[in-house]
């Protein structure tokens, strides 16, 4: 049993939960992530490690609540235990001078990228951040965000924060206007992260993106994360998660996660409603 | 004096019957009665040269638990097997027994080998539940030295279990959320129901083994650092998880699963109980499993019992088979379908890009290859399409890479099999012993766990010169 010692909405249905973990805390590098079960009938899930804690042997993981696994965790509170947590998984992120590198996050990956910031910062990087959210109530971690970042620019669907549009369109000009960047790093949802591919390939810009397909054990057991990247099958647990975001086929992808639609609907309406 | 009559009929192991055991998991064999164990073992002719012990890679006392059965000391017997095997009620039902210990009885000679796994079995399950009295084999005096057991399959459950008898403290440090390995994630409940197996591995920790479960060797530590952290050996019983897929056009569709997933989604997370249960499993109406071996035939049994038609799509012919005839021949009751000598080229997909049916050729066997067995040639021309919503690939695993990429000092064959010394099981690297699957690529349970003790008692042997 691990227990979590915080929680906190950051907003609607994205939360960030502190979980005692002290053996992944040490190990724990940027990009990786941690695969947990709430409880003994549950399912096993993958989500990245938004931050961590050696001293006092935590890891942080930030969620976004879509379906019954990650509705029986919003419901825990400080203090609540969680049967499973194992990790770190899957390779760090490739940390190095590149010159300047631009990280772009949608929805919940605003989180996912701070460690990654952080490092690139530290690396010597001018770090370049896109946030794109649909509306300003979606934003969270402008602050912590901005202090690793260079540049900081927001995009919201509405316009209601930072400049109407989406999130490539930002990165999309500044190549145009010939700006230099060495690297870009994308995370967030699969279409997010394909048009993402799809904007940089033009310039050639080497572009990565962590894939989050569905798993099971994370250790290169099951196949179930398998990734088709240069006409190779790779498996996105202990080859990734991140890939080379021009060399992957997004549409087998996005068919490979919808997988389970219907079942994950009907879990979650008995999830919602024990009862019935 | 005149010899006693060999008795030649060996006692039947009841079993669910094929139309009752498709609709549920539970075991297909039912197990012997206590009569029925009485009389089978009245068929060992206790004989001198006990080829049957040389035969077992535990070298379980056979014929002494067999007499214990005879007298009804169910008990006795019970303490003998454990002397050697932690894990009877394990051997008992999935140990290949025609290839092992029941080969080389002296009544193999007529045909009629004693059936020592259905004893053995029947033993364990009599004496359910792990007794701490300490009866079980005398126990060393405590040595203060530390070993670490990196997976808990059959090979690191049996180093630790001989290691702790030895006097020695051990860890075993597994990835999963439960200790077992291919017998918790693989082999279905209707094999090897999963109480038996945690029964077995409770017994196990009662003997002073420590289970450190969601620790991930290569992750959340290294070999290295567990010397550091004051373990003067290592066993690694990693196994050979890593599932091989064919390479071939839409081979990761949607619907298209490894053998592992499957029988993981099934065994592992019980999502045969969705959605009690929390992990999904969508089940075709029309599956293909494609392979021959242990792994496809569960692959296909579960299936059927999950509701589907299934067909086994095999390169070779039934008689070059790996899986054991048993299963096969449970598999046929079962009603599932084999076409043989027909290997898959492609798979097709629908327009929600899922999978929709396995393109196939037709096969000829040639000559021998290496392994002996004829080798398969495609017939020009014979390409056809199989119809199905859910196809498993079954073509067998290799270890994954996360040792390898963390373990600086260990050598590897080109399989990503790790080199030991196969008497001992010792690697290139100081203090650090491997056996089973990852040794040798997939293989048996108890060839496995034949592994883990040679190991103990060579690490056993290297503590006392330290
Ligand atoms: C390496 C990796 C890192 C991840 N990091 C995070 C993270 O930091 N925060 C976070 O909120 N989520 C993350 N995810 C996704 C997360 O694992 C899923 O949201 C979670 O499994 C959903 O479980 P559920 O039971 O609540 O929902 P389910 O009932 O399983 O699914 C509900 C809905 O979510 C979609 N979904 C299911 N699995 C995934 C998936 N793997 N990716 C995207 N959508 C999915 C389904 O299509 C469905 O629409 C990560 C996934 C991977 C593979
Ligand atoms: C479906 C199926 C059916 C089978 N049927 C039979 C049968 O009927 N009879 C028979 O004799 N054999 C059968 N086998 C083969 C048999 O199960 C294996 O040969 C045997 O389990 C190998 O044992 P092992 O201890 O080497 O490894 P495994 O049983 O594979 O155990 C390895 C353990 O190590 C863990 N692990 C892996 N990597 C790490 C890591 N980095 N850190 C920590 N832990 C790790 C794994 O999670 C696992 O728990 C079958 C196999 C399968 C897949
Ligand atoms: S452990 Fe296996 S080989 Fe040994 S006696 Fe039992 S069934 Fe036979
Ligand atoms: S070889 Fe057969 S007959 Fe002889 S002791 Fe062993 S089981 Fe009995
Ligand atoms: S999650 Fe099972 S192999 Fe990657």
């Amino acid at each position: 049993m691990y227990s979590i010692i915080s929680t906190e909405e950051l907003v609607p249905r994205v939360r960030v939960y502190r979980i005692s973990a002290p053996r992944i805390a040490k190990k724990a590098a940027a990009g990786q992530f941690v695969i947990l079960r709430v409880d003994d009938n549950g399912e096993r899930i993958p989500l990245t490690i938004a931050d961590w804690d050696v001293v006092e042997g935590s890891v942080s993981v930030v969620f976004m609540e879509v379906g019954t696994t990650t509705t029986k965790l919003s419901r825990l509170k400080a203090g609540d235990t969680i049967s499973d947590i194992v990790g770190p998984l899957g390779n760090a992120t490739e940390i190095d001078n590149f010159g300047t590198v631009c990280l772009m996050a949608g929805g919940f990956a605003t989180a996912t990228i701070m460690p990654i910031a952080r490092a690139m910062k530290a690396a010597g990087n001018r770090v370049i951040t896109i946030v794109g959210a649909r509306n300003k109530d979606l934003l969270f971690w402008r602050e912590r965000l901005s202090a690793v970042s260079d540049e900081l620019i927001i995009t919201t669907d509405d316009g209601s924060a930072g400049r109407k549009g989406v999130v490539t369109e930002p990165i999309k000009e500044m190549l145009e206007r010939g700006e230099r960047i060495d690297r870009v790093i994308a995370i967030g949802p699969s279409i997010m992260m394909k048009f993402s591919a799809l904007t940089t390939k033009p310039f050639g810009i080497k572009t990565i993106v962590s894939m989050n397909p569905i798993m099971i054990d994370g250790t290169g057991m099951c196949g179930c994360c398998r990734v088709s990247v240069a006409g190779q099958t790779r498996f996105a647990c202990v080859d990734g998660p991140e890939f080379d975001a021009h060399a992957i086929d997004w549409d087998n992808f996005m068919a490979r996660q919808r997988s389970y639609i219907e079942e994950e609907k009907r879990s979650l309406e008995i999830c919602r409603c024990p009862s019935g | 004096m005149a010899k006693a009559k060999i008795d030649l009929n060996r006692v039947a192991m009841p079993k669910q019957e094929a139309g009752a055991r498709r609709q549920n998991f539970s075991e297909v064999a039912t197990g012997y009665t206590a009569e029925d164990a009485k009389r089978e073992a009245s068929r060992c002719i206790e004989c001198k040269a006990r080829n049957c012990v040389a035969g077992c890679p535990v070298a379980i006392d056979i014929p002494e638990f067999i007499s214990a059965v005879k007298t009804g000391d169910f008990t006795a017997a019970d303490e003998i097997i454990k002397r050697t095997n932690a894990l009877p009620g394990i051997c008992g039902r999935v140990c290949p027994q025609e290839s092992q210990c029941e080969a080389v009885c002296t009544l193999a000679k007529k045909k009629a080998p004693v059936a020592i796994g259905r004893l053995e079995r029947f033993v364990a399950d009599w004496e359910p539940g792990y007794r701490l009295k300490g009866s079980t084999g005398a126990k060393a005096p405590k040595s203060c030295k530390k070993v670490a057991v990196i997976g808990s399959g059959p090979s690191g459950l049996t180093c630790a279990a001989e290691l702790a008898r030895l006097g020695h403290s051990v860890t075993i440090f597994e990835s999963l959320h439960v200790a077992g390995g291919v017998l918790m994630y693989g082999i279905p409940e209707f094999r090897l129901p999963k109480t038996i197996v945690q029964t077995e591995i409770n017994f196990v920790r009662s003997l002073g083994v420590e289970i450190v479960l969601n620790a991930v060797a290569g992750k959340t530590f290294t070999i290295d650092e567990l010397f550091k952290d004051g373990f003067q050996a290592v066993f690694l019983g990693t196994g050979a998880g890593l599932p091989l897929f064919l390479n071939i056009e839409n081979e990761n569709a949607p619907g298209v699963y490894s053998a592992n997933e499957f029988l993981s989604r099934v065994n592992l997370m019980k999502a045969y109980h969705f959605p009690e249960f929390d992990t999904p499993l969508k089940v075709g109406k029309e599956v293909a499993v494609v392979g021959g071996g242990n792994v496809a035939m569960d692959a296909a049994r579960s299936a059927v019992r999950l509701g589907a038609r299934v067909t086994v799509v095999y390169r070779r012919g039934r008689e070059e088979m790996p899986a054991r005839l048993e299963e096969v021949e449970n598999a046929e009751e079962e009603g599932i379908n084999f076409l043989f000598l027909t290997n898959p080229i492609s798979f097709q997909v629908n327009d929600q890009k899922w999978v929709s049916g396995m393109t196939c050729q037709k096969m000829s066997l040639g000559d021998p290859d290496a392994s002996g067995r004829r080798r398969p040639v495609p017939v020009g021309g014979s390409e056809f399409t199989l119809p199905c919503d859910m196809a498993i690939v079954a073509l067998g695993t290799r270890p994954n890479p996360l040792i390898a990429r963390s373990a600086p000092g260990l050598a590897f064959a080109s399989a990503g099999t790790v080199i030991a010394d196969e008497s001992t099981g010792l690697t290139r690297k100081a203090g650090v012993w491997a056996g089973g699957d990852i040794v040798t690529g997939s293989a048996t349970v108890i060839s496995a766990m034949g592994a883990g003790k040679a190991a103990a008692r060579d690490i056993d042997r290297y503590l006392a010169s330290l």
